[in-house]
């Protein structure tokens, strides 16, 4: 029985959790705009992309942890 | 991942040669250095084809007319924002680096070859290369101490420098380190997912699992052209947006 295979399965799960709330939370943001004012969603939709590539990799920092847990057991 | 010899197709495993350990460093290449260096030598031909086209008129021919999309992106959308007046010095590093890790994304996307952007080194060098564009571009236009002393913000009270100078010496450090991760994590996780997913019918050992199975990978792979795209033009955004911040230190 190892510990840290459970950790990483669990630690996957709260990142997936934690970046999927913020990019939504984001999206939910930019379509609100974009509806308001649809001269500017094009400008809104880059500020999206790169707003979410770098959430993103905040929730890939603690995926990489999770394989480095896996990976240990 | 990484592997001591290339496959190809129909003829099997073609192992690389050995080479000796120099200096403690072992010189033998790996899948992903002989793929970095066919990716390198498609960049240089591509580009020195373009080059030729521009020679005989402004207004692109065939490649170059596709590649001038691109070209007009990095420099409108990545370098003149972020750097001002500035941007021709630094143009073609970001340049190299955005056709450099698209084209390494894309390879990865094709059957029999690898992804050597996935490789932690690969994406450490490039991070590295970048950390140093910044200093230096900082140190270039700031004198070397103006540019240390101008890390710290304005008015900022006395009190407060102990804690500010360490935090931002280790902030110069850990911005590039987020670009390697990012790109490494990103790319290796789209792989992965994929494997996973195929590796499913082998697991359930049933052949009735292979339809949905493939059908998500499908979705998977397509949505990994998207993240290689994006990936390339998030690193060279943010490599373009940290020489801007170091260039132009008025907060």
């Amino acid at each position: 029985m190892d510990l840290a295979w459970l950790a990483a399965g669990i630690g996957a799960g709260l990142v997936v959790i934690g970046g999927g709330l913020g990019i939504g939370k984001l999206a939910s943001s930019a379509m609100d705009a974009s509806g308001r004012q649809p001269e500017a969603a094009g400008a809104i939709r880059t500020s999206m992309i790169i707003a979410a590539a770098l959430i993103e990799g905040m929730s890939f920092f603690g995926l990489v942890i999770c394989i480095l847990l896996a990976l240990k057991a | 991942m990484d592997g001591d010899g290339i496959e190809l197709p129909f003829i099997g495993t073609l192992h690389l040669p050995e080479l000796p350990t120099v200096f403690g460093i072992d010189l033998t290449p790996t899948k992903h250095i002989v793929f970095m260096w066919i990716v390198a030598l498609l960049v240089f031909i591509t580009f020195y084809f373009i080059a030729k086209g521009y020679k005989k008129s402004v207004i692109p021919k065939r490649l170059a007319n596709f590649f001038e999309v691109f070209i007009i992106f990095v420099r409108d959308e990545i370098a003149e924002p972020t750097l001002g007046k500035a941007y021709k010095t630094f143009l073609p590093f970001l340049l190299t680096m955005f056709f450099f890790i698209l084209f390494g994304n894309f390879m990865g996307l094709l059957p029999f070859s690898a992804t050597f952007t996935s490789n932690i080194a690969v994406t450490a060098t490039l991070a590295i290369i970048s950390f140093f564009m910044i200093q230096i571009g900082g140190i270039k236009h700031n004198g070397f101490f103006g540019y240390f002393k101008g890390l710290i913000p304005h008015g900022m009270p006395m009190w407060l420098l102990p804690l500010m100078i360490p935090v931002e010496i280790l902030g110069l450090f850990t911005k590039p380190f987020a670009l390697a991760i990012r790109l490494f994590a990103n790319m290796i996780a789209g792989h992965i997912v994929i494997l996973a997913l195929i590796g499913l019918i082998f697991f359930m050992a049933t052949p009735y699992v292979a339809p949905v199975s493939i059908a998500f990978a499908v979705f998977i792979y397509l949505l990994e052209i998207l993240v290689a795209l994006i990936q390339a033009y998030i690193f060279t955004m943010l490599s373009s947006l940290f020489i801007g911040m170091a260039v132009h230190q008025e907060h």
